[in-house]
């Protein structure tokens, strides 16, 4: 039987190395299949985060050849078999052990977003395509793949200051629902810093959900952004009015 | 002492927080009850979000001519009528209510023409009565109630695994566990506990459960000395995936049959015309989980020891709109384009209807303080559950299960624990550590996989049943020889070797309970006595503990009331 060549992190939060495995290749296999593998035969205390093994659930997220993915979605007979596959933890979080990461910082953000408020009056008929239009958002499995490619969380570590695009999602699934009646403006601009996103797209290409994060939620909401807060003609008619601007 | 484990306190502890943890948490927290939510994954990530097909309820947005009494009717008669009659007919009439509760949190469903919530077909359903989004339902349910419950305010403790429930007395004191990422131990010290911690699909091989699943809460209250009931009634959903092998077990949703998906066998035979003429595909999913085993067992099966379930004479864009994860799920991971081609699918372990025994009003189990909802309890479901009749039973129970909870611990003293039982509970969750060179627990865990499989599968008799009890008591022995290898800083080994113990508690329930029920009723199917047996119609098995030795009795079914009888005399 064909043979696969796993290179996977082992470690945690003091630092570790690539431990080479090798796990026998069977149809249909996937990354996540290879790693119940190595854990039943060869590294019993391998740390892997996983529930749904249909990329339903979004827990099995890593760097598979320096790739970010579902590794129950990742099939091996994708990936080139010659070489060693790299098995890494997502780089944006702090590792606890091997495969796991800390997320918690996720959670926390998701705790400042302002709860879905129906609006006053709300009778509740809904059309299919005021559903549809907010379905995209709301299928988001929370992977944190998108916030593991973000190059601000990445690259700039800003957790302090931006929400990252999946809370960007949210927040879209929030403002675009037909009966809510919240806004949600002030937070982005200045909890979630949606300005320091500048559109390069990263995290709609790793969507195992294929949410267009960025066309679809970012831009728009960055729309709602600049028209509540920089609309020189709202900005005038505020001034004369005396009217202070909302939620700043 | 404090170095050795962190406590916390709360009125209200939840065990598990899929739909019906997370139900219960807002009701207790909406009565003002402080409240501390466990679960072993990370929030959000429990099986509800793998719900797919809806919520039945009687809202009779679509078939104006449903109402709470064809539901009961069709509970009662898809649980082969062994169903608590009270509680099928609480989730009858209070279903409707928490999907709009739900929706006015936030929740978002497919729509009628007329902009109301859409209803679709289901097995064993009389009317359209599934409230749905796409293929996706759960993962709308679980975000709207963990996001409500979070802007609440519950304490939720994540990968987290709760080992023991602790006592005061002959009530329930509170739970200790340890964090899966540290390994450190954690003691909390409740007034209610409510377990909703799902099922046991784990004991079997293929399943569409994930790891979670090992049957810890039905373990605990058992251990704690509460009463388990209808055990031998475990669901195989008649449609997993059966290639390739890495997939075997994933559900594919009953929704695909709901949506006017066909059941074939190789040779293009639309098989279900032998076993339920008038429903066919849309049978109830004991008979159709029966009917794919029987057609594979007799020759007639696919490639790969399957049926063929076609949707593909449907447009392609309906496909995908209505069931867009099916579509992706087998192009990513079979192949299969299902607008062009049949799926393969088999049965595969899905879901327990038996569990802890409840009052029907309150979810209180008979163990005073500790209550049980969702799968984790017995008795809505009967024989057989319909599909959609769970993420219902989420709702309408995880809310009676809290306000109960709530409402137990506003009138109860705080409880005291000895420190006994956590030094007991300590050294039983360090065991595994003090030996060297033992049984691996993943080989254990695939042994009695193996078994449950061959033994306790769909079809059982007397003598496969005997020997799996054999089976059980031989794991059990080397449970006690396993080792593990590494630290306690997040490490999978560990956590297995002590799920083990419940997966095992709860395996030796089932096969017992199987193998004193001589019928055929439900999803339990007896080889050796294939009919249904009035007198067994009236009797539920019940589980307890006499100190260490699992006991087996039978009680009588509760009576159902002569208006009731009435309903469910009516319709076909």
């Amino acid at each position: 039987m064909a043979e696969a060549i796993l290179q996977i992190f082992r470690g945690d939060a003091k630092g570790g190395a690539a431990k080479e495995c090798r796990v026998p290749m069977a149809p249909g296999m996937v990354v996540l299949d290879a790693l119940h593998y190595v854990q039943a035969h060869q590294i019993p205390d391998l740390a892997v985060r996983w529930n749904c093994k249909a990329g339903k659930c979004g827990s099995c997220s890593a760097e598979v050849n320096g790739r970010p993915r579902l590794t129950c979605k990742t099939r091996m007979d994708a990936l080139p078999l010659d070489k060693p596959i790299t098995i890494f933890p997502m780089k944006s979080f702090p590792v606890i052990k091997d495969l796991v990461t800390d997320v918690s910082w996720n959670f926390r953000i998701n705790k400042k977003i302002p709860p879905f408020q129906p609006r006053p009056g709300a009778d509740w008929k809904i059309e299919q395509k005021d559903v549809d239009r907010v379905q995209e958002f709301r299928k988001c499995i929370e992977c944190f793949l998108c916030q593991n490619v973000c190059h601000v969380l990445r690259e700039h570590d800003k957790k302090e200051e931006f929400g990252g695009p999946r809370f960007f999602v949210r927040v879209a699934g929030l403002e675009m629902h037909p009966m809510d009646g919240a806004s949600r403006a002030g937070l982005l601009r200045k909890e979630l810093g949606i300005g320091l996103c500048n559109i390069t797209k990263c995290c709609t290409e790793v969507c195992p959900e294929d949410i267009h994060i960025t066309d679809n939620a970012i831009i728009p909401l960055k729309e709602r952004v600049v028209d509540e807060f920089y609309d020189p003609l709202l900005m005038l008619v505020r001034k004369i009015r005396g009217v202070k601007q909302s939620q700043d | 002492m404090s170095d050795r484990f962190e406590t916390h306190e709360h009125d209200v502890l939840i065990i598990g927080a899929g739909g019906a943890g997370l139900r219960a948490a807002i009701e207790a927290l909406g009565q003002g009850a402080s409240v501390g939510v466990v679960c072993k994954s990370l929030l959000g990530k429990a099986h509800t979000v793998m719900a797919e097909g809806g919520i039945a309820a009687a809202m009779a947005n679509v078939d104006a001519a449903d109402d709470w009494r064809t539901h009961f009717r069709d509970t009662m008669r898809g649980g082969k009528m062994l169903n608590n009659w009270r509680m099928a007919q609480i989730h009858a009439q209070e279903a409707p209510d928490c999907v709009r509760e739900l929706e006015h949190w936030g929740a978002l469903f497919d729509r009628t023409d007329n902009g109301q919530i859409l209803q679709r077909a289901f097995g064993g359903h009389t009317y359209k009565r599934l409230c749905h989004v796409g293929d996706r339902t759960g993962l709308e349910m679980i975000r709207t109630l963990q996001d409500r419950g979070v802007q609440m305010g519950f304490d939720v403790y994540m990968e987290c695994t709760v080992t023991r429930l602790l006592k005061d007395g002959d009530r329930v004191a509170g739970a200790f566990g340890y964090w899966r990422e540290q390994g450190r131990f954690v003691v909390f010290k409740a007034k209610s506990v409510v377990i909703a911690t799902g099922g046991i699909g784990k004991a079997w091989p293929i399943t569409s459960n994930s790891w979670e699943y090992t049957g810890d809460g039905m373990a605990l209250a058992y251990e704690a000395g509460a009463a388990l009931m209808d055990m031998e009634f475990v669901q195989f959903h008649p449609t997993g995936m059966v290639w390739p092998p890495g997939v075997q077990g994933i559900l594919v949703t009953e929704a695909v049959r709901g949506e006017g998906g066909i059941l074939r066998n190789k040779t293009g035979e639309r098989f279900m015309e032998r076993y339920d003429p008038q429903r066919m595909e849309l049978s109830t999913r004991d008979v159709v989980a029966r009917a794919i085993y029987t057609e594979v067992r007799e020759g007639r099966g696919t490639e790969h020891g399957g049926a063929y379930l076609d949707i593909s004479h449907k447009p392609a864009e309906y496909v995908k709109r209505k069931l867009p994860s099916m579509y992706h799920q087998f192009l990513e991971l079979a192949d299969v384009d299902i607008t062009k081609r049949p799926m393969e699918v088999g049965p595969t372990c899905h879901y327990m209807m038996g569990g802890i025994r409840v009052d029907a009003e309150t979810a209180q189990s008979t163990l005073s303080g500790l209550f049980a909802a969702g799968e984790a309890a017995a008795g809505l479901h009967g024989a057989n559950r319909l599909g959609g009749n769970s993420l219902s039973d989420l709702l309408v129970f995880g809310r009676r299960a809290g306000l109960a909870a709530a409402k137990h611990a506003s009138s109860t003293p705080a409880p005291s624990v000895d420190s006994a039982q956590i030094d007991q509970a300590e050294r039983d969750a360090l065991e595994p550590f003090q030996r060297k060179d033992g049984e691996s627990p993943y080989a254990v865990h695939r042994d009695l996989q193996d078994s449950m499989q061959k033994l306790v599968g769909i079809f059982r008799n007397k003598e496969d049943l005997q020997r799996s009890l054999g089976e059980i008591d031989k794991l059990k022995q080397r449970l006690k020889r396993i080792s593990v290898e590494g630290s306690r800083l997040y490490n999978p080994g560990w956590h297995l070797a002590l799920d083990l113990k419940s997966m095992l508690a709860v395996s030796e329930a089932v096969a017992l309970s199987a193998l004193a029920r001589e019928e055929s009723r439900g999803a339990h199917s007896r080889i050796d006595f294939q009919n249904l047996d009035p007198a067994w119609g009236a009797r539920n098995n019940i589980i307890g503990r006499e100190g260490e030795a699992m006991r087996l009795r039978q009680e009588k079914v509760l009576e159902t009331p002569g208006e009731l009888k009435q309903i469910l005399a009516e319709g076909k």
